[in-house]
């Protein structure tokens, strides 16, 4: 008997050992609420500056062309994307903190790396599309990318990762075929996933 | 009849080398350090299992330098990733047969 429950024990000390070493367990589901508000804020800012007053429901025919207006778009979304990290990191390092983990390790690096590769790629990609004037179809890409990138790096990070990364692989496609609704969906893919993606890992991981 | 006993592995039957090997098969690779910082046990100690592990080729290693400094990261051999597996399967085993 004895014996046995060492062979339990075992069992179970490899069993968390193997999620421990493996898994980035410090990631903040309370940042990525706040990406979904920082990314909605830029979005509402976005369709005041170049929609408003047409309704942002509405199906747009016309793309906008003037050099100036897409400079700041992509401001707004580098903006969002910085605010965005700097939160996950900040979050997530005091999460390690508390925890008595290590917030740089090499389960860290290496989901670093993995979430770089489609990042950069869809980046550059989404750089020459809209010098090439495809200006419909960038929502979409960053939206397919991004989704790209989060299922790459997810074997390391927390199961809901993964699915939300899914979705927005399934949502950029949707919108790339309906690019007049593109703010809409990148709001609905940044924004919204996000914040809800957040919710559960707060209410699961956080506390 | 054989037992189960008999299907565990002499060398992982140490607690501490069945720990490296089950972090070695939940990731690529993993470093000395690392290794040494997760399972909380001394340079000396470690050194000495990754040693009996290396001699049984259950783990590679792989000598690499980080700014000129010696870097050593180790590896699960497929032998090695057999071996965890009977063993386990043999823990198992013996679990379900004791609660009988």
């Amino acid at each position: 008997m004895n014996q046995n429950r060492t062979y339990q024990n075992d069992l179970e000390s490899i069993r968390k050992l193997m999620e421990r070493s493996s898994k980035f367990i410090s990631l903040s589901g309370l940042a990525g609420i706040l990406a979904g508000i920082y990314a909605l804020l830029g979005a509402c800012f976005v369709y005041y500056l170049v929609h408003y007053p047409v309704s942002p429901f509405e199906y747009r025919i016309y793309s906008i062309q003037k050099p100036w207006i897409i400079a700041q778009l992509i401001s707004v979304a580098f903006l969002v994307l910085t605010l965005s990290v700097l939160t996950g990191v900040w979050l997530s390092f005091k999460k390690a903190k508390r925890n008595g983990r290590a917030f740089w390790d090499s389960t860290s690096k290496r989901i670093l790396i993995n979430l770089l590769i489609p990042l950069a790629s869809g980046g550059v990609f989404i750089l020459i599309l809209l010098w090439n004037g495809h200006f419909g179809i960038a929502a979409p890409a960053c939206l397919i990318f991004y989704g790209l990138a989060l299922l790459n790096a997810s074997p390391n990070l927390f199961e809901e990762v993964r699915y939300l990364g899914y979705s927005e692989i399934v949502l950029g496609l949707i919108s790339a075929a309906l690019p007049g609704y593109g703010l809409l969906f990148w709001s609905f893919g940044f924004g919204v996933l996000h914040i809800i993606y957040g919710s559960v890992m707060y209410k699961r991981y956080d506390k | 009849m054989k037992s189960p006993f008999d299907n565990l592995d002499k060398v992982l039957e140490h607690r501490a080398r069945l720990q490296i090997i089950s972090v070695l098969i939940a990731n690529e690779s993993f470093d000395f350090n690392s290794i040494k910082e997760l399972l909380a046990i001394t340079d000396g100690s470690l050194a000495t299992h990754m040693k009996a592990l290396e001699r049984e080729k259950y783990i590679t290693v792989i000598k690499t330098f980080i700014d000129r400094k010696p870097n050593t990261k180790y590896k699960v051999t497929e032998r090695g990733r057999g071996a965890f597996k009977r063993h386990l399967d043999a823990m198992e085993e013996l679990i379900k047969q004791q609660k009988k």
